[in-house]
C-alpha cells in the first residue's frame, strides 16, 4: 500500500507557500492569487468527474453558474445574508448536477458531451431569458455592505486573499482524502475499465452520478465564491467557455492528481497575463502553449512529473 | 445443508435478429464442482454464461441462482450476491499496478475494514505468485501475466460461483499447467464455471462437463462420458450421429 506520508507533506507544503505568497507578493499579484484560487476550485470540482472519473462533461459552467447565480441571486433579491446565501448556491449546483447527470448519464463518450453541453446552453439561456432578476449579459454586483461575513470586510484584500485560502484548502485537502477513499479507487477503476468495474459488482451508474454531484457541489463553491470575493454575476461565466476553461486547466496542469488543477490555473493565468503585455494575440500564445504541452507532455504538468520521477504523486 | 445445485437455467433463450445464439437452455450447475462448458465456435458459449452473468439480457426464459431467480437482476448486483467473471478478452486495470487492481477487486467486500482487505490482497498476490511485481503497471506485464492476474481479481472477491471465460486462451503450456493446479486447488472452495477449447485442461480439471452445440444443450456428463457420446462427437468431427 501506497504510503501517504509524502502526498501529505506536499499538499500541506503548497498551502504553506499560498499563504506564504500573501506576504511576500505585490499587490497585482495577490489579487491575481485571490482568483487563481477561487478558479482552481472550480478546477478541483472538474477534476474529480473528468480526471479520475474519465467522464468529459462540457456543461460545467452550470455548476459554477448555479454557484454564482445561487448566491448572487439570494443576497441581492432575497437580501440573505452570506452564510445562506453561500449555502444555496452551492445546494442549487449540487442539485442541478444530480438532474443532469440523472439524465445525461444515460449517455457515454461524446453524446454525454454533447448532452451536458446541452444542458449549460439550456442554463445560460434561462438566465438571459430571465433577464428582469438576472440582468442578462450585464450581470449585476453584488454590493459590498452584502460581502461581509461576521462583521469582516470581505471585499478588503487581505480577508478576500484569505476567504479564497480557506476554501481552496479545504477543497483542496477534501479532494485528496477522498481521491485515497475506496470511492476515489472505485471511480478510477471506472475511468480505467467500466465494464471490469461493473463485473467486480460495482455500481457503476450510480458511483458516476455521486461523483457528478460532487463535482457540481464543488464548482458550485467556486461559483458562489466568485460572486461572493469579486462582486461580480453575469451570464458570460455560464457561457459555453466556462465550461472549456476548467477542461483547459486540468488537461495543462494534469488530470487525475490533485495538484494538477492548481498548476493549470496558474500557469494558463500567467501565460495569458504575460503573453497579453507584448501582443493582443494572446489567445495564439495560449493554443501553441496548449499544442506544445499535448504534443510533448500529454498527461499534463502534474502529469507527467508522476509518470518520469515522482510515481507517489496523488 | 445447502442445495446440490447452485445455478440453475429455465428455457434460457437469446436470439440476436434471426440468429438464435442460445435456444431453450435448461442447465445445472452442481456445487462445489468443476463444470466445463465446451462445444465449437460460435455454438454459444459465451451467450450463455453472458446471459447468466448479467452482461447480455435474454430473449426469454429464467437464471436461478442460490434459489433465487436473479433473472431481472443487473450485473453488478449478482456479482454481489457472489458470482465473478472472468472476460474472454483480457479486461483489467490496466493504468493501475497489480496490487491496485487486485485490491479493487477484494474492496467490493472488504474496504472499509482496513486490515482484512490488505490481508486478503496480499493472499491473493502470494497465492498467484505477483507478490514481485505487485508495484508494477498492469499494462506493463506481459500477455500471460495479465490473464494470471484477471483470474487473481475473481479470486480476490471470493466467489461461490466462479465463472472463466477460456481463460488459457493464448497462454504458454506452461502457464497453462499452472492454471490447471490453480484450478484443482479452488475446486475445494468455490463453485467453477469454465468454458474452455483446450480439451488437456477440460480433462484435467472438469469434473462435469457440459455440451453447448448451435445453442442447444447436447450432452453433459463427466468427461469420458461426454467424449463417449455420439452426437458430441458428431459436433466436433463432423462424422453423422449415427452410422
Amino acid at each position: 500500500m501506497m504510503t501517504s506520508a509524502k502526498p501529505n507533506a506536499l499538499h500541506l507544503g503548497i498551502l504553506v507557500v499560498l499563504a506564504a505568497l500573501f506576504f511576500v507578493l505585490p499587490a497585482y499579484h495577490v489579487g491575481a492569487f485571490s482568483r487563481i484560487m477561487v478558479l482552481a476550485i472550480y478546477a478541483i470540482g472538474f477534476n474529480l468527474l473528468f480526471g479520475y472519473t474519465g467522464l468529459l462533461s462540457l456543461g460545467h459552467a452550470m455548476f459554477f453558474a448555479a454557484g454564482m447565480y445561487g448566491f448572487g441571486l439570494s443576497t441581492n433579491l432575497g437580501g440573505l445574508p452570506v452564510v445562506p446565501a453561500f449555502a444555496i448556491g452551492v445546494i442549487a449546483a449540487g442539485l442541478l448536477a444530480f438532474a443532469a447527470g440523472y439524465l445525461a448519464l444515460r449517455t457515454v463518450g461524446v453524446a454525454f458531451m454533447i448532452v451536458t453541453l446541452m444542458f449549460a446552453q439550456t442554463f445560460y439561456l434561462v438566465i438571459l431569458y430571465f433577464g428582469e432578476y438576472t440582468r442578462g449579459d450585464e450581470g449585476f454586483i453584488v454590493q459590498q455592505a452584502q460581502r461581509s461575513l461576521f462583521g469582516v470586510d470581505l471585499t478588503s484584500e487581505t480577508a478576500r486573499y484569505f476567504t479564497a485560502f480557506v476554501l481552496f484548502a479545504i477543497c483542496f485537502l477534501v479532494m485528496a482524502r477522498l481521491v485515497q477513499s475506496p470511492f476515489g479507487k472505485r471511480l478510477v477503476a471506472i475511468r480505467e475499465n467500466e465494464e471490469r468495474a461493473r463485473m467486480l459488482g460495482y455500481d457503476v451508474g450510480r458511483l458516476k452520478l455521486m461523483a457528478l454531484v460532487v463535482s457540481g457541489l464543488i464548482s458550485g463553491v467556486a461559483g458562489a465564491a466568485y460572486a461572493l470575493l469579486f462582486g461580480y454575476v453575469g451570464a458570460s461565466f455560464a457561457a459555453v467557455h466556462y465550461s472549456i476553461f476548467p477542461l483547459l486547466w486540468v488537461l495543462l496542469g494534469g488530470a487525475g492528481t490533485t495538484i494538477g488543477p492548481l498548476i493549470g490555473v496558474i500557469f494558463m493565468f500567467y501565460l495569458i497575463d504575460v503573453s497579453s503585455g507584448f501582443t493582443n494575440a494572446y489567445m495564439l500564445v495560449a493554443g501553441l502553449a496548449l499544442v506544445l504541452l499535448t504534443l510533448f507532455a500529454p498527461q499534463g504538468l502534474a502529469g507527467t512529473l508522476r509518470k518520469r520521477a515522482l510515481r507517489w504523486l496523488p | 445443508m445447502a442445495a446440490v445445485s447452485i445455478l440453475e437455467t429455465k428455457g434460457l433463450t437469446k436470439i440476436y435478429g434471426g440468429v438464435h445464439a442460445n435456444t431453450d437452455v435448461d442447465f445445472t450447475l452442481q456445487r462445489n464442482k468443476i463444470t466445463a462448458l465446451i462445444g465449437p465456435n460460435g455454438a454459444g458459449k459465451s451467450t450463455f454464461v453472458g446471459m447468466v452473468s448479467g452482461r447480455t439480457s435474454p430473449t426469454r426464459g429464467h437464471v436461478y441462482f442460490e434459489g433465487q431467480d436473479i433473472s431481472s437482476l443487473p450485473a453488478h448486483k449478482r456479482m454481489q450476491l457472489g458470482m465473478a467473471y472472468t472476460f474472454q478478452i483480457t479486461s483489467i486495470f490496466p493504468g493501475l499496478s497489480v496490487e491496485d487492481n487486485i485490491a479493487l477487486a477484494a474492496g467490493r467486500k472488504l474496504a472499509h475494514d482496513k486490515p482484512a482487505h490488505a490481508a486478503k490482497t496480499e493472499t491473493v498476490l502470494n497465492r498467484i505468485g505477483l507478490s514481485a511485481r505487485k508495484d508494477q503497471y498492469a499494462s506493463d506485464l506481459s500477455y500471460g501475466h495479465q490473464r494470471i492476474l484477471e483470474i487473481a481479481m475473481g479470486l480476490a472477491q471470493d466467489p461461490t460461483l466462479f465463472i472463466l471465460d477460456e481463460p488459457t486462451q493464448g497462454l504458454a503450456e506452461s502457464e497453462v499447467d499452472a492454471f490447471v493446479t490453480l484450478m484443482r486447488g479452488l475446486a475445494q472452495e468455490t463453485t467453477i464455471l469454465l468454458i474452455e477449447h483446450n480439451m488437456r485442461v477440460v480433462a484435467k480439471t472438469a469434473d462435469h462437463v457440459a455440451v453447448l452445440e448451435q445453442g442447444r444443450l447436447l450432452a453433459a456428463g463427466t468427461f469420458a462420458e461426454v467424449q463417449a457420446n455420439s452426437a458430441v462427437q458428431a459436433a466436433y468431427l463432423g462424422v453423422p450421429a449415427h452410422v
